[in-house]
C-alpha cells in the first residue's frame, strides 16, 4: 500500500513537472529590426497586443525585445508573426513589403541611410 | 594604508603593461535621447583601479580592459555617478542623469523644475529639489510659494503660521502623506508642516482632485506627498544656515553613511531659534512668535537590488516651542494673570515608520509592500486664561500588491489597511473645563485598476471599503480619466469621495487666542456630538503644451467643483461666539484656474496664473461666501539662472509676485463700534526674490527678501488693548503682519 502511494505520488510530481514545462511567466528575448523610438513604441505594442504576452520592453540600441510571456497561450514564434506583420522584421519572419513601404519615413530601418542617420545622431 | 598604496600602483603598473585589450563605450545625457550627444569630458574608470579616462568631444571613450575589472564608473559633473556592470567586450551606450532628476516624466532640452504629467490619469505636478530651493525658507509650509496649484495663507495674527489651501479648502481637506504614509492629520493639523524642515524634503507630488484610494479615504480636495531625502541619493555632508532680518535662524545638517553594501544610514539634524521681540505695528503684542524647535530624523535604507528588497525604517523626534502675545509676558511670572496675556504652545512629536517593498525579481510588473507608522504628538498650550491640551496617538498600517491583469497595461493594486487613532483633548475656557477622549479604529481593503494603452487614454479607477467605529461601514470611490487627443494636448476628468471626522479644536487652535465663546451644536454625532463631513469632488482640466518661436511653454486650465453632503460648519460670523454645528443646506468650493508656463530664452522661465474661487456656505445666519477667502488671485512667477561654469559656479535669479483681491471679513457688526471691520478687505500686493550665488558643486550662499513692497495688515489684534475684554479676537488675518523681511543663507555639502 505505502509503495502504491510513493509510485501514484511520484507520478503525480512528474506529470506536473512535465505540465510546469510550458511557463506561465516565461522570459522571451530576440531581435527584432527598428531604429527609433516610433519604432519601440508600434513593437511593443504589437508585442502586447498578442494574446498572452505580459510584458514587452524593445531596446533602441541593442534592438533586443524582452518579453515574458505566458507560453500555455502563445509561443515565441507567435509574437514574432505579429510583430512582422505590424511592419518590422525578426530573424523568423519577414515583415510584409506592402506594411513595411508604409512605415513612417523615420522608420525605414532596412534603408541604410536612414540606418546611417540615426546613428549619426547618436555620435 | 602603505599596503594599499603599493598594491594599487601595482595594479596600475600591471594594467599598463598587459592593456592590449581596450574597452570602448559612450556616455550620452539621459535628458537628450533623441539628439542622443554624447557627454563630453564624462570621467570613466574601473572601481578600486587608478585605470581611468575622460571622454571626447562626440562622448566616445576607449579605457584598457582586463578580465577582471568587473565594474566600470561614470562620473560627471551635475550628474549622478553610475557604477556598470561589465561582463563582456561590447561597446556600451550609457545613459547618465543629472544629479537632481527625479522620476523622469518628460523628456526636455532643460529639465523644469516643476513638472507636469502628460502621462497620468491623476492632474499631477511634481515639485522637484530645484524648485524648493527657490523658497529658501524654511520648511514644508513655506514650499508652495513659487506653486500657484497652492494658496498659502496666514492662520492667526499671533503664531504668524502659514496654512495652505487647495482648490479653496484648507488643509484638513486635503491628505498630506510623507512618503506615502498619512502624516499630517489629526492633532498635527495646525502646526504639522513647520515640523517638517524644508531641506529633508527631495520633492513634493500635488495630486489635485480626488486622489488614489490607496491611502486612505480623508482626502477631499487633493492629496500633498513629500518624499524625504534618502541616505542612497543624499549628500554624504550637508550643512545649510539661514538667517533672517526678522530675527529667525535656522540650521540644518545631514550626514549620511554607507554602513554595508545593503544598509544606509542618515541622520537630519535642524534647530530653529527666534529670540527677538518685533512689535513694529505698535499694538503692544509680539509680531512674530518667541520659537525654538529641535527635530531630528535618522533614517536606515536597505537595498537588495538582485533578491528585490528595499526597505526603510525611520526615526523623527521634534520638540517645538513658541511664545506669543503681549510683548511684556513672562511666562515664567504672567502665566494666568488677569493684566498681561500671553500664551506659550509647547509641541512634542515623535514618530517612527518602517517600509518593507519587493519587486518579483522575475517579474518587474509585479511588487509588493507592507508600511507600518506609529506617531506620539503631544500639544500643551495655554492662550491667556483658556488652556488646549491634547495628545494624539496614530498607529498606520498599509499592505499593498502590485499586479497586471492580462498584460502591463492593465495594472492593479490591491491590499489591505488599518488605522488606529487615539485622542485626548482638555479644552478649558474658564470656567468650564471640558475634556473630551475618542477611539477610532478602522479597517479598509481597496482595489484600484489602471488602464494605460500606452497612448492616447489612461484610466484609474479605485474603490476601497472601511468600517470604521465612528463613521460606519462605508464605500469610497474614485475615478481619474485621462485623454489626449492631440500631441502635447491632455484632458483630464476626474470624481471622487471622501469622508472624515473634523478635529474641531485641532483644525481650529486660533479660536483660543480670542474671547469668542465656544458653542458645538449638539446632533448626537459621534465626533464632539457632530457628524463626520462628507463631500464629492468633481474636476475636468485640460493641459497643452506647445512651442512658441521655438521656445517651450505649457498652459493648464482646471476647473474643480467639491460639493459637501455634510460639512462641520466653523461659523466665525458671531464676533462674540464660534460655531461649529452640521450642515444644514449646500456648502460647494468652485476653482478656476489657469496657468501658463514659457520659456522666454534658455533658462528664463516665466509662470503666471490666474486664480477664481467661488466658495460658499449655508450658515445659520444665511448663505455667505468663506470668509477670508480672495475671490482673485493673481500670481507671476520669473526665474532665470546663468549657464554653468566649468566648475559648475553660476547665478540664479527668482522673483515672484501675488496679487490677492478682496476678502470677505467675518461679521463684527455687534461689536463695539471701534472693534468692527469693514466688510471686506482691501487687495493687497506681496513680492518675493532670491538671488543664488552657486560658487561650485560643494558652496553656495543666497540671499532673499520676502513681502518687499512692505505691505502689512493694520490691527490685525481686534481689541489689543483690551486683551481680556470680550471683543479681544487674533483670528481675523488676511495679509502679512510683519511686513518685509530680509534673509540669508548658504549650503554646503560633501559628496
Amino acid at each position: 500500500m505505502k509503495k502504491l502511494v510513493l509510485v501514484i505520488t511520484v507520478l503525480f510530481l512528474s506529470v506536473s513537472m512535465s505540465a510546469q514545462k510550458k511557463k506561465k511567466n516565461a522570459k522571451v528575448s530576440f531581435d527584432v529590426d527598428g531604429v527609433c523610438m516610433m519604432c519601440k513604441n508600434r513593437i511593443e505594442k504589437a508585442a502586447l497586443n498578442s494574446k498572452g504576452v505580459k510584458y514587452a520592453l524593445w531596446n533602441v540600441k541593442t534592438h533586443q525585445l524582452n518579453l515574458i510571456i505566458d507560453e500555455r497561450k502563445t509561443d515565441a514564434a507567435t509574437v514574432q508573426q505579429n510583430i512582422a506583420n505590424v511592419g518590422h522584421d525578426t530573424d523568423a519572419f519577414k515583415a510584409p513589403k506592402e506594411v513595411y513601404d508604409n512605415l513612417h519615413g523615420c522608420c525605414k530601418y532596412r534603408d541604410e541611410e536612414i540606418q546611417n542617420d540615426h546613428k549619426k545622431e547618436k555620435q | 594604508m602603505k599596503n594599499n598604496l603599493l598594491v594599487s600602483i601595482f595594479i596600475l603598473m600591471s594594467s599598463m603593461s598587459f592593456s592590449q585589450e581596450t574597452f570602448k563605450g559612450m556616455i550620452m545625457d539621459k535628458n537628450n535621447p533623441k539628439d542622443n550627444l554624447g557627454v563630453y569630458g564624462a570621467s570613466v574608470y574601473w572601481l578600486n583601479t587608478n585605470v581611468g579616462v575622460t571622454t571626447n568631444e562626440k562622448g566616445w571613450f576607449t579605457i584598457p580592459y582586463k578580465s577582471n575589472y568587473k565594474k566600470l564608473v561614470v562620473s560627471f559633473v551635475g550628474y549622478k555617478t553610475d557604477t556598470i556592470t561589465i561582463n563582456n567586450l561590447k561597446p556600451i551606450h550609457h545613459f547618465i542623469t543629472e544629479s537632481n532628476t527625479l522620476k523622469e516624466v518628460s523628456v526636455n532640452a532643460k529639465k523644469s523644475a516643476t513638472q507636469k504629467s502628460y502621462l497620468q490619469a491623476q492632474n499631477l505636478v511634481t515639485i522637484n529639489s530645484e524648485e524648493l530651493l527657490k523658497a529658501a525658507c524654511c520648511n514644508l509650509s513655506e514650499s508652495f510659494e513659487t506653486n500657484p496649484s497652492i494658496d498659502v495663507n496666514f492662520s492667526d495674527a499671533l503664531t504668524g503660521t502659514k496654512q495652505i489651501q487647495m482648490l479653496g479648502l484648507t488643509s484638513p481637506y486635503l491628505l498630506i502623506t510623507q512618503e506615502n504614509i498619512p502624516s499630517i492629520r489629526g492633532a498635527a493639523q495646525a502646526f504639522g508642516l513647520t515640523f517638517t524642515p524644508g531641506t529633508w524634503v527631495e520633492s513634493i507630488q500635488i495630486t489635485k482632485g480626488a486622489g488614489s484610494v490607496i491611502n486612505g479615504f480623508e482626502s477631499i480636495s487633493g492629496q500633498i506627498n513629500a518624499e524625504l531625502v534618502k541616505p542612497s541619493r543624499d549628500h554624504k555632508f550637508f550643512l545649510n544656515a539661514y538667517g533672517a532680518l526678522g530675527g529667525r535662524l535656522e540650521l540644518n545638517t545631514h550626514f549620511n553613511q554607507k554602513v554595508s553594501d545593503k544598509w544606509q544610514t542618515g541622520i537630519y539634524v535642524h534647530g530653529n531659534h527666534r529670540g527677538e521681540k518685533f512689535d513694529k505695528n505698535n499694538d503692544g503684542f509680539l509680531d512674530n512668535p518667541l520659537s525654538k524647535q529641535i527635530n531630528v530624523m535618522n533614517r536606515w535604507q536597505y537595498t537588495d537590488a538582485e533578491k528585490g528588497w528595499v526597505s526603510f525604517i525611520n526615526f523623527h523626534y521634534l520638540d517645538d516651542d513658541k511664545q506669543v502675545g503681549q510683548i511684556g509676558f513672562n511666562p515664567d511670572t504672567d502665566k494666568g494673570s488677569t493684566t498681561i496675556w500671553g500664551s506659550e504652545i509647547k509641541s512634542k512629536r515623535f514618530e517612527t515608520s518602517a517600509k518593507l517593498g519587493y519587486v518579483f525579481p522575475d517579474l518587474p510588473f509585479q511588487s509588493m509592500g507592507l508600511q507600518a507608522a506609529y506617531s506620539n504628538h503631544k500639544q500643551d498650550s495655554y492662550f491667556g486664561l483658556r488652556e488646549y491640551d491634547i495628545e494624539h496617538q496614530s498607529f498606520y498600517s498599509n499592505f499593498l500588491f502590485n499586479s497586471i491583469i492580462g498584460d502591463t497595461r492593465h495594472k492593479f493594486k490591491t491590499g489591505l489597511s488599518f488605522t488606529y487613532d487615539k485622542y485626548d483633548e482638555m479644552v478649558k475656557t474658564t470656567p468650564q473645563v471640558n475634556d473630551y477622549n475618542r477611539n477610532e479604529t478602522s479597517v479598509g481593503a481597496f482595489f484600484e485598476y489602471a488602464y494605460d494603452n500606452s497612448d492616447d487614454i489612461s484610466v484609474t479607477a479605485g474603490i476601497r471599503v472601511d468600517n470604521h467605529n465612528l463613521l460606519g461601514t462605508f464605500l469610497t470611490p474614485r475615478l481619474h480619466v485621462r485623454y489626449s487627443p492631440w500631441e502635447k494636448g491632455v484632458f483630464r476628468t476626474s470624481v471622487g469621495r471622501g469622508k472624515r471626522s473634523a478635529n474641531i479644536f485641532a483644525e481650529n487652535q486660533q479660536l483660543f487666542a480670542s474671547s469668542r465663546q465656544i458653542n458645538i451644536g449638539n446632533a448626537n454625532g459621534k465626533i464632539y456630538g457632530l457628524d463626520p463631513e462628507v463631500a464629492w469632488n468633481y474636476g475636468v482640466s485640460f493641459l497643452q503644451g506647445y512651442k512658441l518661436f521655438g521656445r517651450k511653454g505649457d498652459v493648464t486650465f482646471d476647473f474643480y467643483r467639491t460639493n459637501f453632503d455634510n460639512q462641520v460648519v466653523v461659523d466665525w460670523e458671531n464676533p462674540q461666539e464660534i460655531s461649529f454645528y452640521n450642515l444644514d443646506g449646500k456648502s460647494v468650493a468652485n476653482s478656476f484656474q489657469v496657468e501658463l508656463n514659457q520659456n522666454i530664452i534658455p533658462f528664463f522661465n516665466t509662470r503666471f496664473s490666474y486664480k477664481y474661487y467661488d466658495v460658499n456656505t449655508d450658515f445659520k445666519s444665511g448663505n455667505a461666501a468663506k470668509a477670508l477667502q480672495a475671490k482673485h488671485r493673481f500670481f507671476a512667477n520669473v526665474s532665470y539662472e546663468t549657464s554653468k561654469q566649468e566648475n559648475d559656479a553660476h547665478w540664479k535669479f527668482d522673483v515672484t509676485y501675488n496679487w490677492i483681491g478682496k476678502q470677505r471679513l467675518p461679521n463684527t457688526s455687534q461689536n463695539p463700534i471701534q472693534y468692527q471691520l469693514s466688510e471686506y478687505s482691501n487687495s493687497y500686493n506681496l513680492l518675493n526674490a532670491q538671488i543664488t550665488k552657486v560658487f561650485s558643486k560643494k558652496f553656495e550662499i543666497y540671499a532673499g527678501a520676502e513681502n518687499i513692497t512692505n505691505y502689512k495688515q493694520k490691527n490685525p489684534i481686534l481689541a489689543s488693548d483690551d486683551p481680556f475684554g470680550s471683543s479681544f479676537d487674533t483670528t481675523i488675518v488676511y495679509a502679512p503682519i510683519f511686513g518685509s523681511n530680509f534673509y540669508t543663507g548658504l549650503r554646503f555639502k560633501i559628496d
